[in-house]
């Protein structure tokens, strides 16, 4: 009854969306952040009615708006993928997982786009005031959308706030702020969003800089750097806070996860957080092929226990003691959940055939069965587990996922330092001086997009095999179709997508080339 | 206060927003429609300037709805969500792929170095219009024409043709409105540029083109409508939950639900009196007229393919498998939490009106597209 999809559907279907979701975050983090420094700037101007910082808040907008429409572009196929290529788990999940996608559209994307055609044309139809109100109605919409669609990804990381009901096979929704509060989209949402602010923040202080190297648009560049370092400075700060936090969430969530992006393979007590490492590719023990280690790393002795659980010698579960289980501290082996879960996918299949067959009385005490709070809780809640035979399948992928933690937290803090060296030698006048900073500045650029992308690697591939953690795996979620369709499509995507890409980081270039209009 | 409502009643609730967010979008191609005339009425590189631009400040509008329409009908329909994006693939893709080159195109047209040459992104605007309209249009045509589908005990789609709702052009009954969609989105286009645009050419142009395009869709619409009520259609037995076929089903709904009937004529009538005054008594308000006569009509035509125990995504292949709103949708939870954020829509329509009038104030002309600083 229950049928498994094959391998290679569901490896494209991933790849498909991880493409697609890759391509949309390429724009959403600079349109989460410079909203905001665009309606800074056009407040002050409002409030010194100083013409250069209009003409500075308009410049801005110009490349906002070029990064804005492919933004849209590509957003509307990922809200229609979960329909097209996860539609077993659009059905399983949908009635808790549309009703952000629904509260997005009409709470979020009305208001960014109404306004945000009042930010491009309201210039001589409406007053400065309202003006100014509509650029930052525009900004917080942009970061109105990213919450409900966090709080919906936040849901699939911890899923909260449901119940099974076996009569229509689905989870339902039982508590709506349970979903929308719960720690996970909360650390998700100001997380991203502030990572968005220090993208964009990055992104200003670049281009700002190339501009004093080629020794033009002056103040234009000076008032920018104000602007876009005091505020990356700030939500530096507060990024590390919040990426803090979401570690620790998800030691306490998502301990696989945890484990894979620490490379954490055997748990101790009062574990080191290893800052810097290479995996080595010898398997220490023969007969596990996820027991690798490290080559070479430096480690950091009782970090991690205090990270994870604000305790210098508490236990941190490593991918070994995830799966052959520790009894010592109370974890359950992923044999036990593959059984328990194999228990709850035959309760249900029973449940199912009793009601095909007419059989009302077995229906009936086998739905009471399936919705006691034992069965729930102690066989249920592995169900997802049951799609499995061997453990190592539930293991993600491990140095991809160490790796693109490592980068991310090492930008993270690197990130704090440029907004620091950018402030201090504007405040002191010297940032034209120094070639090196300015060079460092447009380099980190790029660098801002890879730490950005690196989260999205952490959060999404260091939960596989799951789709809903531990309630549904991919496997489970696809839609049915050929393999070569959806392989068609990611090409099509693909190609379309990466040609838009070069047509608007061209327009973009050219843009900063011609530099404000005077 | 919601949650004091019955399931039905909710289901019914939900299945009327979802409707009126339908006919509000089909209402909005009329910006399609416009970028399909972009040729026809535009001759001049001037003339091509101003209509893409007042059509380019709307376009966020119609986009916007569409993916507010795929969101609230995940929330409150989810099986239909399910079904028929994953089941009806290529048809869904293929819309979605004429939106994504849609979005671009207005903002990339004009800019130096754009890499794909501004011919290129006009021809993706008319592509959008072409394509977006009849494949959406064709896409609601099996709401009354049923699509080849079953579903298992878990409610897992299985789609019984290898073209994935491609297949769905071969009912004419479906293209019928596919291309009743098409022409009524141009002769919206053509109704709004006359409403907005201060330039004697392109109205002249626009008014003849509201004619040409107004014959083919009334064509197409009258025999959609016909056919409808002639037509066999999908019958629940509201005890059992069974499906099965009813001869004049659409008709009797019609007849059934008279309120709903009145809807229809009015906004009928509104389209018709939008397309004749502005053809022969030279008015130029008739977009509105039309426009709102076609949320009407689209509204009234969405209810009678769900409302009064009718399956409104009927499968051909398995009738069992058909959706209606009381199978499809969400948990009474859910659409009553729903219904709460639903009391924010009218406020939500309110500053778009209140905002897009500020914005039309003034006629657009060829003088503005010369001081105005953002000009795609
Ligand atoms: C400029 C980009 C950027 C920078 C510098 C950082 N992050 Fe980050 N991080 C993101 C951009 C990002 C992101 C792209 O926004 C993610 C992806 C998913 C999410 O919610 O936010 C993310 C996810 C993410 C996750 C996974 C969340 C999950 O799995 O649900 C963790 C644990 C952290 N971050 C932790 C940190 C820490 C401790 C940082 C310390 C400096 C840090 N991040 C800097
Ligand atoms: C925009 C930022 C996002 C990025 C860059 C991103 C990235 C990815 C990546 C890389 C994968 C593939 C994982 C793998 O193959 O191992 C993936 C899968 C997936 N993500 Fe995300 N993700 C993003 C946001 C989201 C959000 C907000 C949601 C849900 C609301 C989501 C839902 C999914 C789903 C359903 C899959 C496919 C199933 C799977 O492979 O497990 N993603 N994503
Ligand atoms: C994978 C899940 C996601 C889906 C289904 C999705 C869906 C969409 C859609 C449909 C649009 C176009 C809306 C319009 O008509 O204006 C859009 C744009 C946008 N989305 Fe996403 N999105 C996803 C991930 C994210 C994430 C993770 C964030 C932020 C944290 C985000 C933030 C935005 C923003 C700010 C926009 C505005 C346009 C832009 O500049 O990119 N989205 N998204």
């Amino acid at each position: 009854m229950i049928e498994i999809a094959d391998v290679s559907l569901v490896d494209w279907s991933r790849a498909q969306f991880a493409l697609t979701a890759m391509y949309h975050w390429i724009f959403v983090p600079l349109t989460l952040g410079i909203t905001f420094i665009v309606a800074f700037m056009e407040t002050l101007y409002v409030k010194t009615g100083n013409e250069e910082w209009k003409k500075i808040t308009m410049f801005w907008m110009t490349l906002f708006g070029i990064n804005f429409a492919i933004g849209v572009a590509t957003g509307i196929i990922l809200e229609f993928e979960f329909g097209t290529n996860w539609s077993n788990y659009s059905w399983f999940v949908g009635d808790i997982f549309g009703a952000p996608l629904a509260i997005e559209g009409i709470l979020a994307f009305f208001m960014e786009s109404t306004f945000i055609a009042i930010m491009f044309f309201g210039w001589n139809k409406v007053s400065r005031k309202t003006h100014l109100l509509a650029t930052w109605l525009t900004a917080i919409g942009a970061n109105l959308s990213a919450l409900w669609i966090l709080v919906a990804n936040g849901w699939m990381q911890h899923p909260v706030g449901m119940k099974f009901n076996p009569e229509t096979a689905r989870n339902e929704m039982d508590n709506f702020w349970e979903v929308l509060f719960s720690q996970t989209a909360v650390d998700k949402w100001l997380h991203a969003t502030s990572s968005g602010f220090v993208l964009a923040s990055v992104f200003v202080i670049g281009i700002s800089a190339w501009y004093l190297l080629k020794k033009r648009e002056i103040q234009l560049a000076k008032k920018s750097i104000l602007v876009a370092a005091i505020f990356g400075l700030v939500s530096s700060i507060y990024l590390v806070i919040t990426g803090d936090n979401s570690t620790r969430t998800i030691a306490n969530d998502q301990n696989m996860k945890f484990a894979a992006l620490e490379g954490l393979y055997n748990g101790s007590e009062g574990a080191g957080l290893v800052a810097f490492g290479f995996f080595s590719d010898n398997s220490s023990d023969p007969n596990n092929e996820n027991l690798k280690d490290f080559n070479l790393k430096i480690e950091i002795p009782n970090i991690l226990s205090y990270m994870a659980f604000l305790d210098w010698n508490a236990f941190v579960p490593g991918v070994n003691d995830l799966i052959n289980g520790n009894g010592k501290y109370g974890i359950m082996s992923y044999y036990d959940r593959i059984e328990r879960g194999k228990v709850a996918i035959a309760k249900l299949t029973e449940f199912k055939e009793a009601q095909k067959a007419g059989n009302k009385e077995l229906a009936a005490s086998l739905k009471t069965e399936l919705t006691s709070d034992d069965f729930q809780n102690n066989y249920f809640k592995y169900f997802g587990y049951g799609y499995f035979d061997d453990p190592g399948d539930l293991v993600p992928n491990i140095p991809l996922t160490f790796y693109s933690f490592h980068t991310m937290v090492g930008l993270g803090f690197y990130f704090i330092l440029l907004f620091i060296f950018s402030l201090v030698f504007l405040l002191k006048g010297t940032f034209e001086k120094k070639r090196w900073l300015m060079r460092l500045a447009i380099i980190s650029i790029p660098l801002a997009y890879i730490a950005s992308q690196a989260g999205w690697i952490v959060a999404e591939v260091g939960r596989q095999p799951w789709v809903v953690q531990d309630l549904m795996p991919n496997v489970a979620a696809v839609t049915r179709i050929s393999a070569g369709s959806v392989q068609t499509t990611f090409w099509l995507f693909a190609i379309l997508f990466t040609i838009l890409l070069i047509a608007e980081l061209k327009i973009m270039f050219r843009q900063i080339k011609i530099g404000p209009k005077h | 206060m919601f949650e004091n409502l019955s399931y039905l009643a909710l289901q019914q609730y939900w299945w009327a927003l979802i409707s009126l967010l339908g006919a509000l979008f089909i209402f909005l191609t009329f910006v399609q429609g416009g970028q399909t005339l972009l040729y026809s009425v535009g001759k001049t590189e001037g003339e091509k300037t101003i209509i893409l631009n007042t059509l380019g400040r709307k376009w966020e509008f119609t986009f916007t709805t569409l993916v507010t329409f795929g969101g609230a009908f995940f929330a409150s329909f989810p099986l239909f969500y399910a079904t028929s994006f994953g089941g009806a693939y290529w048809v869904w893709l293929a819309i979605l792929a004429a939106f994504v080159i849609q979005a671009i195109s207005y903002e990339y047209r004009k800019k130096p170095a754009n890499f794909l040459g501004a011919k290129t992104y006009e021809i993706f605007l008319v592509l959008n219009g072409l394509l977006g309209t009849i494949l959406f249009g064709t896409a609601v045509g099996t709401f009354f024409n049923g699509a080849m589908f079953s579903l298992n005990d878990m409610n897992q789609v299985d789609w019984q043709t290898p073209y994935r709702g491609l297949e769905a052009v071969l009912t004419f009954h479906n293209v019928a409105f596919g291309l009743t969609a098409f022409f009524l989105s141009r002769v919206l286009g053509a109704l709004y540029l006359i409403f907005t645009v201060n330039h004697e050419a392109i109205v002249a142009r626009a008014k003849k083109q509201v004619l040409y395009n107004a014959i083919p869709f009334l064509v197409f619409f009258l025999y959609f409508l016909t056919r409808l009520l002639l037509k066999e259609g999908f019958a629940v037995d509201p005890d059992t939950g069974e499906v099965f076929m009813e001869k004049y089903k659409y008709l009797h709904n019609a007849l059934q639900m008279p309120v709903n009937t009145v809807i229809l004529l009015v906004g009928i009538v509104g389209v018709l009196w939008g397309i004749l005054s502005t053809v022969f008594m030279n008015r130029t308000k008739g977009f509105w007229f039309a426009g709102t006569g076609t949320v009407f009509t689209i509204f009234a035509l969405l209810l009678l393919a769900g409302f009064n125990n009718t399956a409104f995504y009927p499968s051909i292949y398995d009738l069992q498998s058909s959706l209606t709103i009381q199978n499809a949708s969400s948990s009474k939870f859910t659409l009553a939490t729903m219904s709460y954020v639903s009391l924010l829509i009218p406020f939500v329509l309110a500053y778009i009106v209140y905002f897009w009038r500020a914005m039309n104030r003034r006629k657009i002309t060829e003088e503005e597209m010369q001081e105005e600083s953002h000009v795609y």
